[in-house]
């Protein structure tokens, strides 16, 4: 019974990916088990936004940046429902892996630290997608979808789901307990959200507040991917990718130097 | 040789000030069955904790088959495998899907995965539970589904820590067979138990630790042959007289009207007692180790000289565990 001695670098690969690829088949099945709690629910709510708020406050609203106001709030919806998704299933799922302590049967494997974040992002991502394409199916029945740039679209759902699955994964990090998965959703993202324009166009908003509105991260995810479907947003499309973008970067980076120094996982 | 496990002045002092572990130095041979004991917070765990990774050194290095924990921490976890003493797996998953899951962790492909995991649940007793969700296992079960998973990429290294806590008699044996089969096919085990008899009876070195340092560190047999005492119960079919329990050349208390205990020490021995015995008449029915050997070596190292003694029947280790 013996480990070989010298690993060769596509040995080295091979196991990395095995790895990763356990992670994540792992994180996939834990969503998808739970199906009720965590596929269900969205598509839910977001058919009950589409109703009140497109159906019967929408058509009083009338059109606003040229589209009627189902078409302008469907995209802001979805990703509304990818945000919360993404973010909810790592910070749930890494922080029931420390509160059950099986999050050491990784600790104690040759795995690093980057394959563990890549792992769970990867779950946060497939349930996020999962969802958007759940509430993409459901929007289906109140509006005719029509997409402007499918790459845009694919990418900047693709990207924001990565940003707050990884943002997920860094609060898990330092909760020590079941509240402390809920402030952040409950207290920061949700106002984020509401206040991304997902319901209304910044331009409505007095200078003052449009100018506080570029601030949040969020508006530029809403707005890249409204621009993606109507062809259309508030801020330049460009600008929005290199924020995803760098706001990746600093949650990775982030992540990675807690997961090497051990904060929240070890003593 | 290559050790198995080398540990260098290692140190731990946690957040809040304690002193875990004050500057360890162990080395444990390749192949070895290997005893690591000590009191309730003498530093076992956290020792095994930072050679496991889950426990962030202060000072020190770890060295598993040669390879630093610091700067080759992959090769050194390939070799490892750790049965923690608390209970960490997840409770909504199979049990099958528990080893699988490990192995892949430490890059075994699903399927030869799934056939090893076979192996060892069949091995461990646990094949017919495969498909069961972990909480619905019993505690001894859970103790053999860790075992199963510390074992699911092949370590050359296996650290078992108080395994067989709370287990029932039967199936602590059958453990201690399958973890004797592992290290007679070559796996070097190293064990922290409070049922120091086992320790005694499975391993070949040992290393007492105790207030964060190795005070004890030497082979089984020589560690025993440093007692140079030992306690007896003898059961009597005749009472000893009060005036032949004063001169007796041995220290003697009664225990009651039917018991006594004597202890003998280096160069006394049993024949001779009984002789004294005989010559007043007196008939021994039975007798008994009044303390398992090891756990009268293992209180000598660990209690403070000034410790009251343990309270009469109440064997040692338990007071200590």
């Amino acid at each position: 019974m013996s480990a070989p001695a010298a690993e060769s670098t596509g040995a080295r690969w091979r196991r990395y990916w095995t790895a990763f690829n356990t992670i994540a088949t792992r994180e996939t099945r834990r969503y998808l088990r739970i199906w009720l709690q965590t596929l269900v629910p969205p598509a839910i709510t977001m058919t009950l936004y589409f109703v009140i708020f497109g159906s019967l406050i929408g058509e009083r609203i009338g059109p606003v940046a040229g589209f009627d106001y189902m078409a302008y709030i469907v995209p802001g919806l979805i990703m509304m429902s990818v945000i919360t998704n993404a973010y909810t299933n790592v910070v749930s799922s890494f922080f029931g892996a420390k509160f059950q302590r099986f999050v050491e049967e990784l600790l104690v494997a040759p795995v690093p630290g980057w394959i563990i974040l890549a792992g769970f992002v990867a779950g946060g991502v497939g349930r996020a997608l999962l969802v958007g394409l759940l509430v993409t199916g459901v929007s289906l029945f109140f509006w005719d979808v029509s997409i402007a740039h499918p790459w845009i679209v694919a990418s900047v759902v693709l990207l924001t789901a990565i940003l707050f699955s990884l943002g997920g994964f860094l609060n898990a990090i330092f909760a020590r307990k079941f509240d402390d998965i809920s402030i952040v959703p409950t207290f920061v993202l949700t106002p984020l959200t509401y206040l991304g324009g997902v319901f209304y166009s910044i331009d409505m908003l007095p200078a003052f507040w449009q100018q506080v509105s570029l601030a949040n991260p969020v508006l530029y995810m809403v707005n890249a991917f409204r621009y993606g479907f109507l062809g259309t947003a508030d801020i330049p499309i460009a600008i929005a990718y290199g924020i995803i973008g760098l706001v990746i970067v600093l949650l990775t980076g982030i992540a990675l130097v807690l997961l090497e120094r051990g904060t929240g996982i070890r003593t | 040789m290559t050790a198995a496990l080398r540990l260098t002045n290692l140190q731990k002092t946690y957040r809040n000030g304690h002193r875990a572990l004050d500057g360890v130095d162990l080395e444990v041979a390749a192949g070895d069955f290997f005893a690591l004991l000590g009191p309730n917070g003498a530093g076992k765990s956290t020792l095994i904790g930072i050679v496991s990774s889950l426990v962030n050194k202060s000072a020190g290095r770890v060295e598993v088959f040669g390879h630093d924990l610091d700067r080759e921490p992959e090769a050194a976890k390939r070799c490892l495998g750790v049965v923690p003493q608390e209970f960490n797996c997840n409770n909504f998953e199979k049990v099958i899907d528990v080893v699988i899951t490990q192995a892949g962790y430490y890059g075994v492909p699903a399927a030869q995965a799934r056939a090893q995991a076979e192996v060892y649940l069949r091995q461990l007793g646990l094949w017919e539970k495969h498909q069961t969700q972990v909480r619905e296992l019993s505690g001894g079960m859970r103790r053999r589904l860790m075992i199963a998973r510390a074992l699911a990429h092949q370590p050359r290294l296996l650290i078992l820590d108080e395994p067989t806590a709370g287990v029932d008699i039967e199936i602590r044996r059958s453990m201690w067979r399958f973890v004797e089969e592992l290290n007679a096919q070559g796996v070097t085990i190293i064990l922290t138990t409070h049922y120091l008899e086992e320790a005694e009876a499975l391993c070949r070195n040992i290393a007492i630790i105790d207030r964060g340092a190795i005070v004890e560190h030497a082979p089984m047999r020589t560690l025993l042959a440093k007692l140079n005492r030992e306690t007896f119960v003898l059961y009597l079919q005749t009472p000893l007289a009060a005036e032949a329990l004063r001169e007796s050349p041995y220290p003697m208390r009664a225990l009651d009207a039917e018991a006594v205990e004597v202890e003998l020490r280096e160069g006394d021995d049993l024949n001779t007692l009984f002789r004294w015995l005989d010559a007043r008449q007196v008939r021994v029915r039975s007798l008994r180790n009044k303390a398992n050997r090891l756990e009268q070596l293992f209180l000598d190292l660990t209690q403070p000289a000034t410790a009251p003694p343990t309270a009469p029947g109440v064997p040692a280790a338990q007071a200590h565990a």
